[in-house]
């Protein structure tokens, strides 16, 4: 492919220009030479200059392309329906307290224990895609098969994304381009489509509405939230999103959760409140490194949280009444 | 003995990541060794020393880092032999972000941080594009869209590395960077003769005139050795 002139390249594979901008090339007037006759058009001073790996940039050139062309076209065949995990050991030795566990699309599964119990290794198991060759002795299936060695290499296709309470937003930009720059790299079709699907997901999820125009790093805490819920729902590549705590105040948590999942999902969540952790079809016990048992959330359980977000919703109705500069009333209590 | 350098910007997490993956290399029973290249001041000997890992360090004062550690380079794998050591890991800060300390035959692996901003990717030469390895860290603290935009953009400029997150706090992905670190088929005797991935820019020494080639013999001008105790073969 790069016997071709430059402009021929850039017609059949657009996103090469990212390779050229990423790599400070500028070809700017050289667009009907080839990508070598580029590259010999710099002096021995320049190439030492700005430190020009000619041969490097040559082979390097179809690696990229490659991998862009398998990244787009992979969107069907890459489609994750169901993880498994099955039982490996915790710390002592002892073998994992369950036979084998599924998770599917649309499914969630809380995760419990103790900080430092293994919540950490149980991910990375995941996201290593582990065959019995971690500490754990874990094994990773994706749709009930053994996975492709892509989900531990490629750096495009990260198997699972993360959402956690330390994250904040660090570059300076603003939500649309940050948004812009998001979907550029993800190499969607029509971005400002998907960028409007954010937007409006994200300040359904926030208790107060954001600009387009506002700078990502001036967002409220749950504004932030609710765009990194809303931007790894719709935007990610990763089809398993964990989710470390999401805080109570400034975002609704079940639409939250409801947005992952309809985006097809698997939603892992280490979580301790109530009302998250029993709205997962399975709660998995973390102890001692290894997974202790795996809890089926009872009837009794679906029950109480029914009870549990009433009592929640109330809360969350004195929160509305004291940021309007409202009084309370006992009346808030009467059934 | 294998050999592993290590390589990255100031602060972006390289001892947290080599002491989080060494652990995992403790309990295959695997001896580690660390000599750390730096310019001026580190205390980061300590952290190893603490940790139990024999280690050296060498400051380059007023010479070039880089040029420094290719200097030096077969001093520090022979005095690793000489510990009997089952890996030396070499780790030296980019500081100028041009030179790479690479070396052909060697594994070569760079740490960078997911706060140093996405156009950081572009800002590093041969450090970063010539790396086997791209250990990204700080994943638990920016975005998951900041973390997916700033592996596609070191991607880019280098699309044959094998690109990683570890966090070198909690250590997940230290494990899986360790089974991709070391090799039971590799022994390395001797580094000379073994050439630089990517000349060092000009200056004053040997290294400076473009030369690639590892050993005495290939030095001249402003050499500087560092002082790895024992005795002077």
């Amino acid at each position: 492919m790069t016997y071709r002139s430059i402009k021929k390249l850039l017609e059949e594979y657009p996103f090469a220009a990212t390779y050229f901008e990423q790599n400070k090339l500028k070809i700017d007037g050289f667009e009907n030479q080839t990508f070598e006759e580029y590259l010999n058009h710099f002096s021995e001073d320049e190439l030492e200059d700005q430190a020009i790996d000619k041969a490097k940039l040559l082979s390097d050139l179809p690696v990229y392309l490659d991998q862009m062309r398998q990244f787009l076209g992979m969107e069907n065949d890459r489609k994750v329906h169901s993880l498994t995990i099955l039982p490996g050991h915790d710390k002592s030795g002892t073998t994992e307290g369950f036979q084998e566990l599924t998770v599917e699309t649309s499914q969630i599964i809380s995760i419990v224990g103790p900080t430092g119990s293994g919540k950490s290794r149980l991910l990375a198991d995941i996201e290593w895609t582990a065959q019995g060759d971690t500490p754990t002795g874990r094994s990773i299936l994706i749709n009930g098969q053994v996975p492709d060695m892509k989900w531990r290499y490629s750096s495009n296709n990260k198997l699972v994304a993360q959402l956690s309470q330390n994250m904040n937003f660090v570059m300076d930009l603003t939500v649309l381009e940050f948004l812009r720059m998001h979907a550029e790299s993800r190499m969607v079709q029509d971005p400002q489509s998907v960028i409007d699907k954010i937007i409006a997901a994200a300040n359904d999820l926030a208790g107060e509405k954001f600009e387009l125009t506002t700078p990502v790093t001036s967002l409220s805490g749950g504004q932030s939230r609710a765009l990194m819920i809303a931007d790894t729902a719709i935007l990610s590549s990763s089809p398993i999103v964990l989710i470390d705590e999401i805080e109570n105040a400034g975002i609704d948590r079940k639409k939250a959760l409801k947005l992952l999942v309809t985006s097809d999902k698997i939603v892992l969540m280490a979580t301790h409140d109530p009302l998250l952790a029993l709205m997962a079809d399975k709660r998995i016990v973390i102890k001692n490194g290894g997974i202790n048992h795996v809890i089926y959330t009872s009837d009794e359980e679906k029950q109480l949280l029914e009870k549990l977000e009433k009592v929640d919703s109330l809360i969350q109705t004195a929160r509305q009444e004291l940021r309007s500069g409202n009084t309370l009333s006992p009346d808030l209590l009467a059934d | 003995m294998n050999l592993i350098i290590f390589s990255g910007p100031p602060s972006s997490g390289k001892t947290s990541v080599i002491l989080k993956t060494i652990s995992s290399f403790h309990a295959k029973n695997i001896k580690v060794g660390v000599v750390k290249f730096d310019c001026l001041y580190t205390d980061d000997d300590v952290a190893y020393e603490k940790a139990g890992i024999p280690v050296k360090k060498g400051l380059s004062g007023a010479l070039c880092p880089d040029h420094f550690f290719a200097s030096n380079i077969e001093e520090v794998v022979n005095w690793g032999n000489e510990e009997k050591l089952d890996l030396l890991i070499t780790e030296s800060a980019g500081l100028c972000n041009r030179c790479s300390p690479y070396l052909k035959e060697v594994k070569g692996v760079c740490v960078i941080d997911n706060l140093s901003g996405i156009n950081t990717p572009k800002k590093i030469g041969p450090m970063l594009k010539a790396a086997d390895l791209v250990v990204i860290t700080k994943g638990d603290i920016v975005s998951q869209a900041e973390r997916e935009v700033f592996a596609s953009c070191v991607s880019s400029v280098n699309p044959r590395a094998i690109t990683m997150h570890v966090n070198g706090l909690t250590g997940q992905g230290a494990y899986e960077l360790a089974s991709l670190l070391y090799d039971e088929n590799q022994d390395i005797q001797s580094v000379q003769g073994m050439q630089l991935r990517f000349p060092m820019p000009s200056a004053l020494c040997s290294y400076c005139l473009g030369e690639t080639r590892i050993g005495e013999a290939y030095q001249m001008g402003n050499v500087k050795k560092i002082d790895l105790g024992g005795d002077k073969k």
